[in-house]
Formats: C-alpha cells, structure tokens, sequence
C-alpha cells in the first residue's frame, strides 16, 4: 500500500473519540496494519496445533484416517472450496472500491463474500446433519462415530474452530465494512477496516484451502 | 481534557491520577497508567491467594503425617492447594506479573509516546483477564487437583471442573496475546523522534522479546486446552490413550507454550535489573548491544528447549539429547546478561538503596538459578532430579528469585514516577532483608530434599526428611512476611504518604523520569526528541 502513503495523510475516521487520536493518521494506519498482521499469525499459530496433531493422529491411525476421509462428501467439500475462493475474490474487490471511495463498491462486495460465507455454513449444516443422522456426530454418537472417532474428533474440532472463524469473518465484514459504507463512511483518505477485514477473511478462506485437501481428499 | 476538570482541580497539579475522579473512570480508563494499576490490583488478589495456598502446604509439611486435620484433610486437598497454588500464580499473577503491569506503564513513557497503539484493545486485554480469572476462580468451587499442567490423561478423565479451569486459562492467554501484540505495534510505531532501536532502554527491548513469545507461544498452548476440552466432552480421541490418543503428544504441545512462558516471566525482570543497575551505579550499562542481543536470542532459544521437561517421559533418545544440548544453549545468552550486569557495577559509584537491594539479590538468585539449571539439563542427572524437591526449589529460584523478585524491584524503582510519593526506605529494607533470608530459608532446604528423593507433590513423608521440612516452612512465612510489609510499605506511603516525589529522584537519564511525577494524562507536554544514548552516566555533565 505505498502507493497510497501519500494520500493518507488524513486516514482519520470521522468521529472517533478524540483519546486515540494520539498518533498521525500515517502512523495509525501503519499500527493497525501489522496489529493485523502479527493477528493473523497467532491464528494461523492456533490452527498449526491441529494441524500437528492431525499429522501425528494419522500417523497412528492410518487405516481409520483412510477409511474415516470415505464417510465425508467430496463434492459438498469441494462446492465449499469454490464458494469460499469467490468471496476471498469480492472481498478483494471491495478494498479496491474502498480506496477508489465507491461505498455501493464495498457494500455490494462485500455483500457477495457475505452471502458466499452464509452458503459455506449452510452446507457445513448439512454435511453435519447427515454424520448426524448416520449416528457419526459427537452428540447422539453411535459406533459409527465411535469407529472413526480419532479421525472424527479432529474432522469436528477443524471444521469447527473454522466454521466460528467463518461466522466471526462475516461478523466483522458486516460490522467494519457493510455498515459504515452504507453510511459513506470511507474514502480514498481513509479504507483501513475495510482492508483489515478483507485480511482476515482471506485467511478464512486460506485456512479451508489446507483443510479440504487434508480432510476430504488425502484422508 | 475538558475545561471541567481543568476548573476541578485548579489549586493542585493535574496528573493521570486526578484528571478524571470515580472509580468508573478508573474502571474504563483506556490510559495505559490507569490500566497498569487495574492490572496491579487484580493481580495482587491472586498472588495473595496463590500466597495463601503455598503458605498451607507448607504448613501441612511442616510435620511429617497429617499436620493441619481441619483444612489439609486428605492428599486430595493438598492436590488442590498445590493446583490452587500453580494455577494461580502461574496464569494469573506472574505472567501478566511485569508486562501487563509495568509493561503497560512504562512502555509509552519510554519510548515517548501519549499511549500504547490500540488503548481500547488494551482495556478489552484487562476485561479478558477479568473474566479469565472469575472462571479460574469459580472452578476452584469444584476444586481441581490436576496440577497447573493438566496433563492427560488424568485431566481428561477427572471429574472435577477441568473443562472451566482450561477455559479460564484460554481466556487468559488470549488475554496476553492482546497485549503482546499492542506491545509490539506501540514499539515498532510510535517511538518518539531520535528514538532509534539502539538507543531503546534494555527493558523495552527484554519487553519486545517478552511480547513477541506471548504473541507466538499462547496460541498453542489455547488451542491444546480447547482439545482437552474437546477431550472431555466427546472423547475427541486426541490426548486420552484409552480412546487411541497420545498423551506425550498434549505434554509437547502444553510444553512448546509452558516452558517459553518462563522466559515470558523472566525476561521482563531482566528488563528491570537492566535498567536499575546503570542508575544505582552511576555508568554506562555494559555491552548494552550484547543484553539487547542476548534478550532476542533467549527469546528464540527458549522455543527448542520445550522437551527437557519430559526426559521421562518416553521421548525418543534422538530427541532427549537434542533438547539437552540446546538447554545448555540457553545458558549462554543468560550468562553474557549477568556479567553484563556485574561489569556494569565494577568500579562504579553504588548507593544501595532498595531497588539496587533487589536488583543484586537478583542477580544473585538468579545465579543460583541458572547453575542448578545446568543439573536439571543433564540427561542422566535429571533422571534422578525429575519430580523431586530439587526442580521445586530451582523453578523457585527463577520463577519467585527472578520474576517475583524483578516485579517488587521495579515496583519500588518506579514508585515515584507511579505513585508521585516517596516509600519509607527503612520499612522497605527491613522487608527487603525478611523476604531475602526467607525465600533461601525456603528453597535451599528443599534443594537438599531434592538430591536426597524427596519427591514433589506428595503431603507426607518419612521421618528423615523432618528437620528440612520444618526449616522450610519457616522460610516459607518469613518470606510471606516479607511480601506483605514490602507491599504495604508501597500501599500506604502511595496512599498517605506525605513526601512528594520530584520529577527525577535517581537523576536517571530515560524518558520517563523526564517528565512529571506522576506523569500528565498524555504523558508529555511535548513529544520529547531523543539524540544520545539511554545510559550516559558519568560520561556527561550529570555524573
């Protein structure tokens, strides 16, 4: 974002309360940049630690990973990979709309990646109410869980943990973005939320991009 | 600041303590000053409970067999006390011990900034640990007897409230992970003008280490609790090795977080020795860019050494001597910071007021420390060490000898610029010599307990461990003695002191004794502009 430096220099949001202006606007926007940043990094520090046990569990358990990865549905999977990549693209797109100061840009683009987000939870419901029904969810377990349950109990906890990430994604989009473009609150001075969102939503989508292939198609 | 409280307070100096009154405005104050002392009085709740918890174990111990029959019925509430006592003082008060109290004081003042980078992310942190610590301290009504480990696959198979007490632990983590990472944007963005990296105080720089391992480490260590949650309510099969899940497995993922955790402790405590021995020597600290180097490199090491706490564990011998010879690594950047500090002594012009008292005590314990360190290190030495009273004592002397120690040395060195009071030196110093002789009182005993098996965490023993024990116990209340007076030496000369601080009572040369005592709300009237070295002493007109 150099580019833009010198056309920040009143990245101020109207309104704030006057105790955080204690800093240029310069230096406010480089501040919530890397907050951003290092933000991200704990989260992908979080999901690491299913990603190492997922590795170690499969080690043990090969046969029933194997096995285990046949139960989930490739297609409703591999649906959800392409609706999450489309939203990472609108969510792209609505930062250039931020910066270019087109409001209706962000809020028609971000209302794309909203919808897209709310059609991943839906068809995460679903594959969750067919485990369910087949007696392979963690609440009205049967054998049939208690069969997989090393490869299930990640399988859960993963989608989970990012399914939370989904919804907080969408939350936030709607809070920092949707919202106040509906207001005209953003220009080509000051986009920064906008930005920030669209980071945090992109590595949403990053993260299914390493859960899909583990998950539904290596197994 | 509004012309009201300008009218408010027009006969006395308006500062951060009395720009705004109430305790609401306390209570969502986004200053970093006021956020330090919220920290400060949530955190002495713990250490006096954690304190309180220690003090009856060791009374328990003080005779072999069933010593205090109201309130140490059965090994089960010894197992709760020794919980009680770790969870506590671990989650609740020595991690956020220095960075969050100190830390949130001092970092802006340093560096001359008006505030850290994210106030109100900074605030959100305190609410977080509030709230971590209400359901610490609401699991407790269940107590659990897991140890501050939770190690499975006891704590996934228990049946008192684990699940609470790792949430509360998550909670706090995130709480630290907030903070952490405000530490590390302030710093990287709002040094004042001339504020080069080379030119930041050491306890900035032993905070940017600290802040970048909270920011890396605590996501670990939160996510394993998640699991043992998720352990614990559908058998997720992932630590408990009835359900075909590997136990060593959650001790790697809780140690990649807990042993760095102890640098999180400690490093902030450098921090402080680092900038109290210049001061009280009146020269240069020694080799400022070798302690800046050291605090980053003890930061790095400490992520490879996490598995020299399960020699005993099962680990592969491949992977047992490779965390021992790295665990000998970290000796080195530690051993550069303590010559470092003694060089910066010799020859200099000492005055041994209390902060120095802590400062070289520090150093010493520390010492101590470190050297018993290297025993623990040694892959067959610590066969026999592991689990006795030798690792007790010797965690105690970094964790109680450094962190602790670091805190009540800073809390006196900066007491000043905090409070605008001076403390009572005589009180202080009688406390310092209590808490000094009563922690050796403690922990040596328990170093000869170690080397003669006794083990940790048992509430009995044979009679030939007696004369030790009873030694220790009585070191263990002289120590808790000395904490108290120390502490209520800060609190009431804070409170009904009568002498006034001046702006530079040390004739330091860092920022924040530039400044007021106690500093304004927006810390300066001015951005100050740096252009020479933090610790010119004696090499200037103000030697």
């Amino acid at each position: 974002m150099s580019s833009n430096a010198a056309t920040l220099d009143h990245n101020v949001a109207p309104g704030e309360p006057p105790h955080i202006h204690h800093m240029d606007s310069q230096t406010a926007y480089g501040a919530a940049k890397l907050g951003m940043w290092l933000f991200l990094a704990t989260e992908v520090l979080l999901f690491a630690v299913l990603f190492c046990s997922f590795a170690i569990m499969r080690y043990y358990h090969l046969e029933e990973f194997h096995e285990g990865s046949h139960h989930l549905n490739v297609w409703w999977g591999g649906l959800n990979t392409i609706i999450l990549l489309c939203s990472s693209y609108w969510a792209a797109v609505a930062v250039t709309k931020a910066q270019q100061g087109d409001n209706p840009g962000v809020v028609r683009n971000f209302g794309y990646s909203f919808v897209c987000g709310a059609g991943f939870l839906v068809i995460k419901s679903i594959e969750y109410t067919g485990k369910y029904h087949h007696g392979m969810f963690p609440f009205g377990a049967t054998e049939n869980f208690y069969e997989f349950k090393n490869f299930l109990g990640l399988y859960y906890c993963m989608t989970g943990l990012h399914a939370l990430h989904v919804i907080i994604g969408m939350v936030v989009m709607f809070i920092y973005g949707i919202k106040p473009a509906l207001r005209n609150r953003y220009s080509a001075k000051y986009y920064t939320p906008v930005e920030l969102s669209a980071l945090y939503w992109h590595l949403v989508d990053l993260i299914w991009i390493y859960l899909f292939p583990l998950l539904y198609l290596v197994g | 600041m509004s012309a009201h409280t300008h009218a408010a307070h027009a006969n006395e100096e308006v500062n951060y303590l009395n720009w705004k009154t109430g305790l609401w405005s306390w209570l969502s104050s986004t200053d970093h000053k006021r956020i330090c002392f919220l920290y400060l009085f949530a955190i002495m709740i713990f250490f006096v409970a954690g304190g309180i918890a220690a003090l009856l174990m060791r009374l328990e111990l003080s005779t072999a067999g069933p010593t205090i029959p109201g309130i140490v019925k059965d090994p089960h509430t010894y197992n709760v006390l020794f919980t009680m006592h770790g969870v506590f003082m671990i989650f609740l008060f020595v991690v956020p011990g220095i960075p969050a109290t100190l830390g949130n004081f001092l970092i802006p003042l340093m560096i001359g900034a008006k505030d850290v980078a994210f106030p109100r992310l900074n605030l959100f942190s305190f609410y977080l640990y509030v709230l971590g610590a209400a359901c610490g301290a609401v699991a407790m009504l269940n107590p659990v007897d897991t140890g501050w480990t939770f190690y499975a696959p006891y704590s996934t198979t228990t049946d008192t409230s684990v699940s609470l007490m790792v949430f509360a632990a998550f909670i706090l983590g995130f709480s630290s992970i907030l903070t952490g990472l405000n530490f590390i944007v302030t710093i990287h963005q709002l040094r004042a003008p001339g504020m080069t990296w080379m030119r930041l105080p050491v306890f900035i720089w032993a905070s940017y280490a600290t802040a970048v391992i909270q920011t890396v480490a605590t996501p670990v260590v939160g996510m394993t609790l998640l699991l043992v949650i998720a352990e614990r309510m559908f058998g997720a099969g992932i630590f408990d090795p009835s359900k075909g899940g590997d136990p060593v497995l959650m001790e790697h993922l809780f140690w990649f977080y807990s042993h760095p955790v102890v640098y999180i402790m400690v490093l902030p405590a450098f921090g402080v020795v680092g900038e109290i021995i210049p001061v009280f020597s009146r020269k240069p600290l020694f080799g400022y860019k070798m302690v800046v180097l050291s605090s980053m490199a003890i930061a790095a090491v400490g992520f490879i050494v996490w598995a020299h706490h399960m020699f005993v564990a099962g680990i592969s011998d491949f992977s047992a001597k490779f965390f021992s010879i790295v665990t000998f690594l970290v000796a080195v950047p530690t051993a550069i910071k303590v010559f470092n500090w003694v060089s910066t002594m010799y020859k200099g012009s000492i005055s041994f007021k209390t902060p120095m008292l802590y400062a070289m005590a520090f150093v010493f314990l520390f010492m101590v420390a470190g050297t018993t360190g290297i025993y623990l290190a040694m892959l067959g030495v610590d066969v026999y060490y592991h689990d006795t009273y030798f690792v007790v004592a010797h965690f105690h002397y970094t964790i109680q000898g450094g962190a602790v120690i670091g805190l009540i040395a800073a809390l006196h060195f900066w007491f000043p610029k905090m409070s605008g009071k001076m403390y009572n030196e005589r009180v202080a110093r009688i406390a310092f010599a209590m808490l000094f002789l009563g922690f050796n009182l403690t922990f040596i005993p328990q170093f000869i307990l170690g080397m003669d098996g006794m083990p940790r965490r048992y509430y009995d023993y044979p009679p030939q461990y007696q004369t030790l024990h009873t030694l220790s116990t009585v070191g263990a209340f002289l120590n808790g003695f000395g904490y108290i007076f120390s502490l209520l030496n800060l609190l009431g000369t804070a409170l009904f002191g009568k002498v006034k601080a001046p702006r530079n009572p040390y004739n330091s040369k860092s920022l924040e004794w530039q400044t007021a005592s106690p500093p304004i709300h927006e810390n300066f009237e001015t951005t100050p502009i740096v252009n020479e070295e933090p610790y010119n002493y004696g090499t200037h007109a103000h030697a």
